[in-house]
């Protein structure tokens, strides 16, 4: 495509300056990691360890991390089981309400995290009478992870050819083996793709955990804001911080050796 | 030709049943008691529940000055992130899409994806270091600090990669012919963006914008950690049910992001851009 020289510089310009503040928060968040300075003065006076040292032995952020995991794989266990479940229910039939239930699979993450957050609150405690905790915050983190799975199993669906599975009845196997033995095959890597979104969305989560939490259990995203705005903790805040932005390229160079679909793994993901 | 008309009804209806618990039930169910307290209003002494219906919440949101300020600062702050993300979005995708070279190209969607898998929190938090007192904008002598512009930089600043990817997308599909085509019948560039290529990622834009809208709507996190006393219609509801313990109405204004969004939904539908989602 030709483009004037003019237009060219400018859209680098843009680009450039973009990169730039996008990044520039990020890498001060990984130095201030290193500051010596509590309260993070600007420009640096020196550098320490000291406080990767003090995080490596925070109780809090261990157990908050913890805690994270667990329910971002029990989340994603739940949504891979029922957001599959969906998307071949959905699959090859026509039928009234189609779309009606795409949509409500949509919907907890569509719809703005406070209002899903109060209105799971709200059913836990006054209808189910639950106590706010562990259980609650894993059924929540599911409600909102289905559609990454459901949409990945879709989209993968739609581009499978029914034959093999017809084949495969056609040879006397059962549905169940069927699916064992052709189906699920054939999905895995979508299963992966998303299940890594889902896991990814369930830690990072925090406005319907504050919601569906309880006083007594942190993951690491309440533990980071409940201590943000404690000043001697802030250093180790940061540290924590700075190790998740480190982090967060794991799913990027995971999503390239999956087989580069690192589009994919931008979408659905609030 | 197969004969076989697809699964039959009663393996989709056993396949769907639990999703359909799980969503239909248990989760519409839960937006629906919210809807329902929202009708309810709370005992001023004892703080119980008075399951009596009433419209009084929905009034308090109409009359009171102080929520109409909220509200209406909300849906301002909202519009303007949307604004600040399309403009630069805009181009930085059409550098990507068109001008770039493929390896380049690779490169650039990698580089806008990567914060968009940095945490929230920590992304607001890296804003708090930036915009605080001894930080490198207040260095520069050009920190706003913690107020109604930190909140707009850093929420614009959250959402970003929510616009550009769409608008990338859009543009990718747009052919280069017809940008040479305009070129070739004498159009300068200008005329060109606002005659051919804003027309086509138009769509895009608004797929972005409902990401934007909506997460601006219901945040109230980052309001916390960079707004400074700046009040949104998140903190509004966090706080009356957090601290003041009056579910009915906390229930009532939350209604007000979820209409916003469907009739905003209701009016972008024409447009074509939920196919973009």
């Amino acid at each position: 495509m030709t483009i004037s020289r003019r237009l060219k510089a400018f859209l680098v310009a843009c680009t450039s300056v973009v990169l730039l503040v996008v990044y520039l928060p990020l890498a001060l968040v990984v130095l201030n990691s290193f500051n010596v300075s509590k309260s993070f003065a600007w420009p640096p006076s020196g550098l320490t360890l000291r406080w990767w040292h003090a995080a490596a032995h925070s109780s809090g952020a261990r157990h908050a991390l913890v805690v994270s995991i667990e329910v971002g794989l029990l989340a994603t266990a739940i949504s891979l089981v029922l957001g599959t479940m969906a998307a071949m229910a959905l699959q090859r039939t026509r039928f009234f309400g189609r779309n009606a239930i795409s949509l409500l699979i949509i919907l907890p993450i569509a719809l703005p995290g406070i209002v899903t957050g109060l209105a799971l609150n709200n059913a836990f405690t006054s209808i189910f009478g639950l106590e706010l905790g562990f259980f609650t915050i894993v059924v929540a983190h599911a409600t909102f992870c289905i559609v990454t799975v459901f949409n990945n199993v879709q989209a993968r669906l739609r581009r499978m050819s029914a034959s093999l599975e017809e084949a495969s009845a056609d040879l006397g196997a059962r549905p169940f083996m069927t699916f064992r033995l052709v189906t699920f095959p054939l999905l895995r890597s979508a299963l992966l793709a998303g299940g890594l979104l889902s896991f990814a969305l369930s830690f990072d989560e925090i406005i319907v955990t504050t919601f569906t939490a309880g006083g007594h259990e942190q993951t690491l995203p309440i533990w980071i804001f409940q201590n943000l705005f404690r000043p001697n903790q802030t250093p180790v805040v940061n540290v924590v911080a700075a190790a998740l932005i480190v982090l967060s390229a794991v799913p990027i160079w995971l999503a390239q050796r999956l087989g580069g679909d690192a589009e994919a793994m931008g979408t659905a993901a609030p | 030709m197969s004969t076989r008309s697809g699964p039959s009804p009663a393996r989709t209806g056993l396949l769907l049943l639990p999703p359909l618990l799980w969503l239909g039930v248990a989760y519409l169910g839960a937006l629906g008691a919210l809807f329902l307290a929202a009708f309810w209003t709370t005992n001023e002494f004892t703080g119980d529940l008075v399951k009596v219906f009433t419209l009084d919440n929905f009034r308090s949101l109409l009359d009171q000055p102080v929520y109409r300020t909220i509200t209406a600062r909300t849906l301002g702050v909202a519009v303007l992130v949307t604004l600040v993300d399309a403009a630069l979005a805009l181009p930085v995708a059409f550098f990507m899409a068109k001008v770039a070279r493929p390896g380049l190209q690779r490169l650039l969607v990698i580089a806008v994806l990567m914060p968009l898998w940095a945490s929230y929190l920590v992304k607001a938090y890296a804003w708090r270091g930036m915009l605080s007192k001894s930080g490198p904008l207040e260095w520069l002598g050009i920190s706003p600090g913690y107020g109604l512009t930190g909140l707009v930089i850093t929420l614009a600043y959250l959402w970003l990669p929510y616009m550009i990817l769409p608008v990338y997308a859009g543009l990718q599909k747009l052919p280069g012919s017809l940008l040479e085509a305009s070129a070739d019948l004498g159009a300068p560039a200008l005329t060109t963006f606002r005659r051919v290529v804003l027309p086509s990622v138009f769509p895009a834009l608004v797929a972005g914008s409902i990401f934007t809208f909506s997460l601006t709507m219901g945040d109230y996190i980052a309001v916390k950690i960079v707004g400074g006393p700046t009040q949104m219609l998140g903190n509004v509801v966090a706080d009356n049910y957090g601290v003041a313990n009056n579910l009915p109405f906390a229930a009532a204004y939350s209604v007000v992001p979820v209409l916003v969004m469907l009739g905003y939904l209701g009016v972008v539908r024409r447009t074509g851009a939920l196919e973009n989602l």
